[in-house]
């Protein structure tokens, strides 16, 4: 029996078209347990002030929550030092730092960057454009009957003139886990850094950065029980202390004269201009819930709901799923309803209070890759509960009558 | 609610394929896209003297962008440009709400059962999209 999860998030309470809300939509982002919105209330009620920079005592507590947060996240995926952790505002502006200051600094005219076809619009457009600023080639890497990395791509494609492997850990449509570890090393061997997309396995399996020995990875707070507008970047601290400044301005700077600056050590170099430190707040609560829950159960929960939504959906002849024959797969089902656009299917669904994203979930050469233009997805959070399921079932059998093809 | 925004007109419009063709003498052909969803339509419209002597579209998308387009194509198909305009504009205010009179909606013939859209905000973008795309056809083309 699973721990009632619901009591700690109000939301999931409510109702949504007169029907109790089935929310499977949290690849797109979670809800905030209690816990988390008390302590961004209890920072800006008790503990504001702008942080690093006074030297009266709110400061001092500002300062506090944001460093302490740090040295947390630091702790949750195993950095050595919380000088590797850099603040920013989502796992988009993580992997554009990476792009904009390591890409435009290490590239040169011939060299290559390798990602793979399933990655989000935030782990490909920064590497198209750097790409074309420094006449480097973007290469893909694409994916096998069962919806994994072709192995054959990829030992052809990661070659000496790769300086770049950016690749998401976890598909943010098709649900499938990368082996990150095994991709760094063959990285490694070729003398490319790897970035690692964590913005769907950071919140859903145990991640240390030192044991996939990742160079870079990035992640998004919202999608992990924390509030939108807090997101992290990890860099090994050499590589990053050999970084230009990605944004520059006010608490990342050391002497600023007319003409010249020189730049604060790590991780404020990349931390310009007053930080989110409600947003801390809050991400520090939720790496506390997570923990408390721990990713055994989290996975045990997932894996549960995740089988039974795809034995169910197979059953039905007209779904097609995608993706979900591996073994390899977290808490994502994304499907299709034979002559029925995806659009057209979460209204429906709506319409019977489930949630679930509709579209190309920002990963449009993918969709181009499957052939289709757009897939519905359903996403699994450990405070999902079978009954969900159960609803997400009952609406899919509905959607063909509603649209008079029954 | 569903069953005023899925009717049988709407299932039917969506599947028709009389529309879905392309003209052998198209004087403008025009893309309309929603990036945040992916619908797609390339509408092609064949005018002389200033009449809309045929129209068609090709494309992918949701049952109500698809059944828009079609509802559109039947409307304004024999019209004048400066017709063609004003009923756009009808259906636009239409859908966002702003004239919700029936009488005033008539002239919309079929295009009228689109009518509840306006409810639902997010798929306001959907029932618009060939109306949009008609109104680009005829600004970068006078």
């Amino acid at each position: 029996m699973n721990k009632n999860f619901l009591e700690d998030f109000p939301i999931l309470r409510t109702q949504m078209n007169s029907h109790p809300l089935a929310y499977l939509d949290n690849s797109a982002t979670t809800q905030k347990p209690e816990s988390v919105v008390r302590s961004i209330c209890g920072y800006y009620g008790g503990c504001n002030a702008n942080p690093h920079r006074g030297v009266y005592e709110l400061s001092q507590k500002s300062t506090k929550v944001y460093e302490d947060t740090r040295r947390k996240v630091a702790k949750f995926i195993n950095a050595k030092s919380a000088r590797e952790i850099i603040f920013t505002k989502n796992a988009t502006e993580s992997l554009n730092l990476v792009a904009y200051s390591y890409g435009l600094s290490n590239l040169e005219p011939g060299d290559e960057i390798l990602i793979t076809i399933a990655e989000h619009h935030s782990n490909l457009v920064p590497w198209q454009i750097v790409a074309r600023a420094k006449g480097a080639k973007l290469n893909y890497v694409y994916l096998t009957a069962d919806g994994n990395l072709s192995q054959a791509d990829i030992d052809a494609k990661l070659t000496p003139r790769t300086k770049i492997l950016a690749v998401t850990q976890i598909s943010n449509v098709l649900g499938l886990v990368n082996d990150v570890k095994t991709l760094a090393a063959k990285a490694h061997e070729v003398g490319a850094v790897i970035v690692v997309d964590g913005s769907q396995s950071v919140p859903h399996i145990p991640v240390d950065v030192q044991n996939l020995d990742a160079d870079f990875l990035a992640f998004s707070g919202h999608k992990m029980l924390s509030p939108m507008g807090i997101g992290v970047l990890y860099g090994k601290q050499k590589i990053l202390d050999a970084m230009p400044p990605f944004l520059t301005g006010g608490d990342m700077i050391e002497y600023v004269t007319e003409q010249e600056t020189t730049f604060a050590e790590l991780p404020q170099k990349f931390e310009a201009g007053t930080q989110n430190v409600g947003g801390a707040a809050g991400l520090s609560a939720a790496i506390d819930y997570l923990q408390n829950v721990g990713f055994d159960e989290i996975s045990r929960i997932e894996s549960d709901l995740t089988t039974l939504a795809i034995s169910e959906l197979k059953k039905i002849p007209y779904v097609e799923l995608y993706g979900c024959d591996a073994p390899n797969k977290v808490g994502i089902v994304t499907f299709n309803i034979r002559d029925v656009h995806p659009h057209d299917v979460a209204t429906i669904l709506d319409a019977q209070g489930v949630a679930i994203r509709a579209g190309h979930h920002c990963a449009q050469p993918l969709m181009k890759f499957l052939g289709v233009n757009a897939t519905c997805r359903a996403s699994f959070y450990f405070y999902n509960t079978r009954r969900d399921v159960e609803q997400l079932i009952d609406a899919v059998k509905t959607v063909r009558g509603v649209m008079h093809l029954a | 609610m569903l069953e005023n925004i899925y009717t049988e007109l709407i299932a039917e419009h969506s599947q028709s394929r009389e529309n879905r063709r392309q003209l052998e003498h198209a004087t403008i052909s025009e893309r309309g896209h929603n990036p945040s969803c992916g619908d797609e339509i390339t509408l092609e419209l064949e005018i002389s003297d200033g009449v809309i002597r045929d129209a068609a579209f090709s494309g992918d998308g949701c049952a109500i962008s698809q059944a828009s387009t079609d509802m559109m194509i039947d409307l304004l198909r024999g019209k004048t440009i400066d017709e063609a305009k004003r009923l756009a504009e009808l259906f636009i205010d239409m859908i966002h709400g702003d004239i919700t009179d029936d009488d005033e909606l008539a002239e919309l013939d079929e295009a009228a059962a689109l009518k509840n859209i306006s409810t639902m905000p997010a798929r306001v973008k959907c029932a618009t999209l060939a109306w949009h795309t008609f109104n680009q056809c005829v600004t970068r083309n006078p």
